[in-house]
């Protein structure tokens, strides 16, 4: 705690009711610090708007842009959000399916690693050719690159069931299949929803980079344009916009991971 | 007399192929319907194989296994099984983790949504027994190790399992709950027409809980003794504190000594 005591005696009296709490409000104070730093620090360098603009001519620029920011802004929430929904279903799909069986899981681990390994920049011109530019390719990116945690988070959480949990049922006479709807299932949920946020995130870097090298809409573009036009202020713009959306589908997997998996977080599985 | 429920004959079981880890070898036993059967012997000298091989978890390389009169080849459906570690799913309450067996034995899993709140009376009834009246919507992580290990007793009971498997199930507790649960299993094995299978290392608790006490040596495991417990039912805890009783105890602790020296 950074609060004045000097005056605080050993038996502290009771609190005046409004306390303020510093933990919640930190995020904004920190934020608001560091665009702070950012103005002085460029106003002292006196660095030129062309390299690094202070967020007040940012700002500036994201009000007077403000119709094609707004527009850009929502093409690139559109392919992200439903690559990454494509990713979901994907995701739990596939890796329900390697999760199934140990022999599965361990034929097809290696194949997924080495997919991921690949930069999905290298897959932008192949998905061109195939569908030309535009929201196809954006969105396949996003998928591309956001169902890989998704996958191996739900095949872990059906892999790691304990042994003596399953004996238990098989003993009871269950099948594969109850033992994964019973156990597996449930099980691989916090690890699912847990990497939602992780997978969001990666979805933007997918969505922004296909649409900066192939397509006439989205943020990515606008950015690629504001850039080849010196418009340095544009370009943070940008990025200023991407970082809001991302926190916001950040913030809101986190909720939807809390909702969804309260027992984990209470639980020693929490792991 | 009747053929025994279990008969376990000349049975070999190795882990991890034909250079693997040889658990069992030339095992032999049989446990009549009814009886209390306590398994102990040195660790690691294939008690828990024993448990699986059974309840047709495993199925051995060598000999036969049979269960009710058949064959063991495939899981047999007539046991509950309880180990030292409770595996409570922590996404059930402790009344959904008791019910699990039934949504997965065949006899129930047809009945349980026509007739749940008879179900939920009888996994009220059981927890009431095992002293955890109320708890029933609380998760498993709400309850103390003890209260799992109680709750974990009503799940291998709820389908009224012929043969009743418990693997250490009472390792981890202390020494006061312990008896506590020792009572409890003992009064429902005379208040119900079960036949029990206990692994442990506690003598006492073999002696004070078996009708039989099977005692094993180390690994290959194979039975070197069964000694059957004269004491009279029903028993009471003051029976650990007679004379008779610790000899019994005594003499068993020196058969494993020297089982586990012979290994
Ligand atoms: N799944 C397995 N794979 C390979 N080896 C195993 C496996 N399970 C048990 N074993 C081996 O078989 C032997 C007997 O194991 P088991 O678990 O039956 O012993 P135990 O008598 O139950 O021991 P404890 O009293 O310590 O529980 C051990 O030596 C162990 O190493
Ligand atoms: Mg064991």
């Amino acid at each position: 705690m950074t609060t004045l005591d000097e005056t605080a005696p050993i038996a502290a009296p009771p609190r005046p009711a409004v306390r303020i709490n510093w933990v919640r409000l930190a995020p904004l104070f920190y934020t608001i610090g560091l665009f702070v730093l950012w103005e002085v620090g460029v106003r002292i360098s006196g660095l030129p708007h062309t390299i690094l603009p202070t967020p007040t001519r940012v700002f500036e620029a994201i009000v007077q842009y403000w119709s094609p920011i707004w527009k850009n802004s929502m093409q690139t929430l559109y392919t992200t959000v439903l690559g990454f929904l494509i990713a979901v279903v994907a995701g739990l799909g596939i890796g329900l399916f390697i999760g199934w069986s140990k022999t599965i899981y361990a034929g097809l681990y290696p194949i997924m690693v080495g997919f991921n390994a690949i930069p999905k920049v290298a897959l932008v011109p192949i998905l061109v050719i195939w569908f030309g530019i535009g929201t196809v390719p954006a969105v396949l990116t996003a998928f591309l690159i956001s169902f890989f945690p998704i996958v191996v988070n739900v095949a872990t959480g059906l892999a790691t069931i304990e042994p003596e949990t399953e004996d238990v049922l098989r003993a009871l006479g269950a099948k594969k299949m109850d033992i994964m709807l019973k156990v597996g299932i449930p099980r691989s949920m916090p690890y699912f929803f847990g990497s939602l946020k992780v997978a969001i995130t990666l979805a933007f870097v997918g969505s922004v980079v296909s649409e900066t090298v192939a397509s006439n809409s989205g943020l990515g573009n606008m950015m690629a344009s504001a850039q080849s036009n010196f418009n340095v202020p544009l370009v943070f713009a940008g990025l200023l916009m991407l970082a809001v959306e991302g926190i916001v589908m950040y913030a809101l997997m986190a909720w939807v991971e809390k909702r969804m998996t309260g027992w984990a977080h209470r639980s020693t599985m929490a792991n | 007399m009747a053929s025994p429920l279990v008969s376990i004959e000349n049975v070999d079981m190795r882990y991890g192929g034909p250079s693997g880890t040889l658990a069992v070898s030339g095992l032999n036993l049989r446990i009549g319907r009814g009886e209390f059967v306590a398994v102990v012997g040195p660790s690691g000298c294939g008690k828990s194989t024993l448990m699986k091989l059974t309840t047709g978890l495993h199925i051995p390389q060598g000999g036969s296994v049979i269960v009710a009169n058949s064959q063991v080849t495939k899981p047999v459906s007539i046991v509950g099984m309880a180990f030292q570690n409770p595996t409570m799913l922590p996404w059930r309450t402790t009344l959904e983790n008791i019910l699990l067996p039934l949504e997965i034995v065949e006899k129930h899993r047809r009945r349980l949504r026509s007739h749940k709140s008879e179900y939920v009376a009888k996994a009220e009834k059981l927890l009431e027994t095992v002293g955890l009246k109320g708890f029933g919507d609380k998760f498993p992580w709400q309850l103390s190790g003890g209260m799992q290990q109680r709750a974990n007793l009503c799940r291998a009971l709820i389908h009224e399992p012929e043969l009743l498997m418990l693997d250490e199930p009472f390792g981890a507790l202390d020494a006061f709950t312990r008896e506590e649960l020792w009572c409890v299993i003992r009064d429902l094995h005379a208040s119900q027409d079960v036949t029990i299978v206990l692994v442990t290392h506690d003598l006492r608790e073999s002696v004070f809980l078996a009708d039989k006490v099977v005692v094993m040596s180390a690994r290959p495991g194979r039975v070197i003794a069964e000694h059957m417990v004269p004491f009279e039912r029903p028993r009471q805890l003051d029976l650990l504190y007679e004379p008779a009783f610790n000899e019994m105890v005594q003499k068993l602790h020196g058969e494993i000594a020297t089982a586990r020296a012979a290994a």
